[in-house]
């Protein structure tokens, strides 16, 4: 790196927590000749430094020396971005990553120079657009194109060891989660280790007041001071927050429960220091208050990490899924190696039992595939060559070998995983009452606290010092923003996820809702209530010819053709175990049919206005065609030697569960629509057979938006269901769109509900979640008020004037720490329901 | 007297309350370019408040360091942006405002609160 008068000089820099590193890294770089002015920013881990002649090395090697592993990420005027900081997760939906990057884990770099022999060694790898390491995690990035194994050989030539880290790494840190939930734990120890003694104490009739000039007193002033330390140490986070909060001119949780705790050791420290300062009846200590509050409110936090853990199971679920290793095929060995190292176009092998890397085709074998963890289909799919597999699913039967289409983050799972996070995070309107309020609550509680403080003073009995301070201190402490907060979140998490394992990938948190409320469904004909390609449907064979027969001749004619009915032809063959023999002559006439000569004899296959002018005699098959045409079929007519051999009836079937499924829309009140370009007599046909209600036919395709438009203006609730392909119009403009997919290689992003299994069962499924998801919000949104509104007057004393009843701050500590523990215990619940349809089917 | 003395207090108080958390505005910044590093650590993010204009994309770079689950996933209100957070990484969220206006950015709870500037 050369030095450049009037630059800056940026620095990565690891551990600086505080100002006092921002200080230590100040100092050292006073020491460095050519060093301006300094600026240390904690937040991102950078130092920047007025270039006035530096030398880098020098500055990021001072840093190092005083505790904090600096390297060298940007030395410019303009621009000092040209860094990429480690480690980085994008979730940038613009961000192609054509050229991935790569991430490697570098041992044995010690100092700074040992970034710059590393970086350099990477950069020389042809292939590479920039290399930048990060001596803080001992991480390097590497963008361009250079193979993984190639940048692995070049660090070890530099004399260091490099090994492959995923850089997909979505799950939170579990090691810091878990030292978070032990710390909790401690801390809860140590608050309740003081504070049950002193409550014990209080309950079985020791005295809590102050006397002046008694042992009693320089007693309580010694517990006074281990209160203090059990403040500073169990309860200092919540003191911290409070703090930064307050300097931001923001309140929060930490707020009232510092405030809380902190006036109930004030007030008690100022009645052991001078007690004849207050009346005698309000000579109380409230140590025991202080300590036993941050205790249970410790032990609420540590509570909810331990619930929210089961929040994320559908998360986890498919996090899980992500295949480590990869066996790779090249130059004729087989390697496992991990699956970051896949490039496309490698060719990888899948044995029975194996789990698929990464997106692919199949090239060679035969087997099925368990798809279930990602569609939600019970049924493993049957997969052969030139079929698409799917990264996380799993080879059941026979080997496959497939090409590696999409990798690392552009496969289905990474997208899927990447929206369900997206989804788990998006917040329906029910929450936004909620929000408005928790956005006002806490400044709320505080005047709420003042204003208990000053009736107590003005109406209240005496000790009115005393009976101030609780009323208020409970007030500040029995607030729970958290559930209110909690409410919707944590039911659209599990929602969310339990919608995902149901193969129902839910967008946005708006559609979670409104499905629940809609009232009108409207499906496309193709692909969505059809399995969207031609069947055999059935067969006619003339007097002296088997349907067999019939089939077998069509099927030799047809292989050679590319059109989808004669795909229908040749699958229904392959499916009777019909062999198909040699074709001559083969000669496709557009529009018409085709022709070729089978054994030598010359066959007619096409429609019935082409076979009539060749002058074939349809008479006796007139029957079984229009009974194909009414089945919204295409009769095919097979003739040679202007005799009729055989007729073939091709549709487009409904799909299986269609019927059932559409049966269970209907039960649920909605009224079910039909959209097609088809003409009416033969969408009437495909209605009947699927008991839809109405049906709009004749429809082009540019305008089903408008027929959407249509019945909303009539004031429906409409849900489209399509390909969200052809459809996406339509689907935009619906309430909630569904897009409906045969299994993994669906346009996932297309629309606000993708329905993974190719199954209209999964509209009624994602209704069924939607409600029970909204109606969790709801239980969780009426728990959060009623005890926020209810528990509030309570704990300023409305019960008093009555009763005579004053709630303990203790007890409020503990309801406060209940309540947030209960909205994500009851947001759990939902992990354990069912779509109606799931049952029907599984039973 | 007394009695007067502690309800001004007392009042005075409220006020104090009321105009620090709810009525006090921060100063306008001006405009950061490039990317925004934002730090989760301690109950706020820092800087809390951040303007872009609208139709340029914005990227962001959180720093979470607080391993509590609160700080877990940020979200946008208002404009479909959220994610969560792990910790002591960074996390990069690009976007594009399309809309001027003002939005909360917060944790789950809100009780982390930040504010997007959308500006015309």
């Amino acid at each position: 790196m050369n030095n450049r008068n009037g630059d800056q000089l940026t620095l990565a820099i690891g551990g600086a927590s505080c100002q006092g590193c921002a200080r230590k890294i100040r100092e050292a770089l006073a020491q460095i000749p050519g060093a301006g002015a300094v600026r240390v920013d904690i937040g991102a881990q950078r130092v920047h430094i007025e270039d006035l002649g530096l030398d880098a090395q020098a500055a990021a090697r001072a840093v190092s020396e005083a505790g904090y592993p600096a390297q060298v990420v940007a030395q410019s005027g303009a621009s000092p971005q040209r860094s990429t900081p480690t480690p980085t997760e994008n979730i940038s939906a613009t961000d192609s990553g054509a050229h991935g990057a790569v991430q490697l884990q570098i041992r044995g770099a010690k100092c700074a120079s040992c970034v710059r022999t590393i970086e350099s060694a990477l950069r020389s790898v042809p292939g590479v657009r920039r290399a930048d390491m990060n001596l803080a995690d001992r991480s390097a990035l590497i963008e361009g194109t250079a193979t993984p194994d190639a940048l692995i050989d070049a660090v070890r030539n530099a004399g260091y060891e490099a090994e492959f880290s995923s850089a997909e790494d979505e799950v939170g840190n579990d090691d810091a989660e878990r030292a978070h939930y032990r710390r909790l734990l401690r801390d809860m120890w140590i608050g309740l280790g003081l504070g049950i003694p002193l409550m014990l104490w209080g309950v079985f009739g020791g005295s809590m007041m102050v006397m002046p000039g008694t042992l009693a007193r320089t007693l309580w002033a010694a517990i006074g001071v281990i209160t203090l330390c059990v403040l500073m140490l169990a309860g200092g986070h919540f003191f911290r927050g409070a703090w930064q909060a307050f300097k931001h001119h923001h309140a929060t949780m930490d707020t009232l429960i510092a405030i809380g705790t902190g006036s109930a050791w004030l007030y008690s420290m100022l009645v052991v220091l001078w007690p004849a300062a207050f009346p005698e009846a309000a000579r109380h200590v409230y140590f025991e208050a202080s300590a036993m509050i941050i205790g249970l409110i410790n032990l609420g936090l540590a509570l909810e990490i331990r619930a929210r853990g089961k929040t994320s199971q559908a998360i986890r679920r498919l996090l899980d899924l992500r295949p480590k290793t990869a066996r790779v095929l090249r130059d004729g060995d087989e390697l496992d190696i991990p699956v970051e190292q896949v490039r496309v176009d490698d060719h990888l092998r899948a044995r029975p039992g194996e789990t698929i890397a990464v997106d692919g085709a199949v090239l060679e074998g035969d087997s099925h595939v368990d798809e279930a963890m990602l569609t939600g289909e019970p049924m493993p799919v049957r997969k052969q060559r030139g079929d698409a597999v799917a990264a996380g699913t799993i080879n059941q039967g026979g080997a496959l070998i497939y090409r590696a289409t999409r990798v690392g983050r552009e496969t289905a799972l990474a997208r899927i995983i990447a929206l369900v996070k997206q989804a788990q995070g998006a917040k329906p309107s029910i929450g936004r009452l909620a929000d408005t309020v928790s956005a006002v609550f806490v400044p709320g509680v505080l005047l709420i606290a003042i204003a208990t403080a000053l009736i107590w003073f003005n109406a209240g009995p005496e000790p009115r010092v005393a009976y101030m301070l609780i009323a208020a201190i409970t007030v500040l402490i029995i607030a729970c923003p958290c559930a209110l907060g909690l409410a919707t979140p944590m039911s659209v998490m599990v929602g969310v996820g339990k919608a995902a394992a149901a193969g129902i990938l839910i967008r946005k948190g708006e559609a979670l809702q409104t499905a629940s409320a809609l009232d009108t469904i409207v499906l496309d004909k193709t692909g969505t209530v059809t399995e969207g390609k031609p069947t055999v449907l059935k067969l006619f064979a003339a007097p002296g010819h088997t349907e067999n027969g019939v089939l077998g001749i069509a099927a030799t004619i047809e292989r050679a053709s590319e059109h989808p009915l004669a795909h229908a032809i040749v699958d229904a063959a392959q499916q009777r175990g019909i062999e198909t023999g040699a074709t001559a002559n083969f000669q496709a006439r557009n529009g018409k049919g085709v022709s070729a000569e089978v054994a030598g004899r010359p066959y007619l296959l096409g429609n019935r206005r082409w076979l009539e002018q060749e002058g074939v005699a349809l008479a006796q098959g007139d029957a079984f065609a229009q009974h194909v045409i009414e089945q919204a079929g295409t009769p095919l007519f097979l003739a040679s030697d202007r005799q009729l051999i055989g007729i073939i009836g091709v549709a487009d079937r409904i799909k299986p569960d269609s019927r059932a499924a559409i049966e269970r829309l209907r039960r649920r009140g909605l009224k079910v629509v039909m959209l097609t370009g088809d003409i009416a007599a033969s969408a009437q046909a495909i209605a009947r057979e699927a008991g839809i209600d109405e049906v709009i036919a004749d429809v082009l395709p540019e305008h089903k938006a408008e027929h959407i438009e249509r019945l909303r203006a009539q004031g429906r609730k409409v849900g489209m269901v399509g390909d969200g392909i052809n459809d996406a119009p339509a689907l935009a403009g619906a309430d909630v769109g569904f897009a409906i997919g045969g299994g993994t290689d669906v346009a996932i992003e297309s629309a606000d509900v993708t329905l993974m299994r190719g199954s209209l069962h999964g509209v009624a499924d994602a209704m069924e979640i939607s409600q029970a998801t909204l109606r969790n919000i709801k239980q969780n949104l009426f728990g959060a008020f009623i005890y926020n509104v209810l528990g509030i007057p309570i704990a300023a004393g409305a019960l008093y004037p009555l009763f005579g009843l004053l709630l303990s701050p203790v007890l409020a500590g503990a309801a406060m720490s209940l309540s947030s523990v209960t909205v994500v215990a009851n947001a759990n619940r939902l992990r354990f329901f069912h779509p109606s349809g799931v049952r029907e089917q599984t039973s | 007297m007394n009695a007067i003395l502690v309800n001004l207090c007392g009042l005075v108080l409220m006020a104090a309350v009321a105009w620090w958390f709810w009525l006090w505005q921060p100063r306008r910044r001006g405009l950061q370019s490039g990317a925004i590093d934002i730090d989760v650590a301690d109950g706020v993010y820092e800087p809390d408040v951040i303007e872009a204009r609208r139709g340029v994309p914005l990227t962001l770079r959180f720093h979470r360091r607080d391993p509590s689950p609160c700080a877990e996933q940020v979200i946008f209100q208002g404009l479909d942006v959220s994610a969560s957070l792990p910790v002591g990484k960074t996390r990069i969220i690009q976007f594009t405002p399309e809309q001027s206006g003002v939005f909360r950015f917060t944790c789950q709870m809100q009780m982390y609160q930040g504010k997007l500037r959308v500006l015309d």
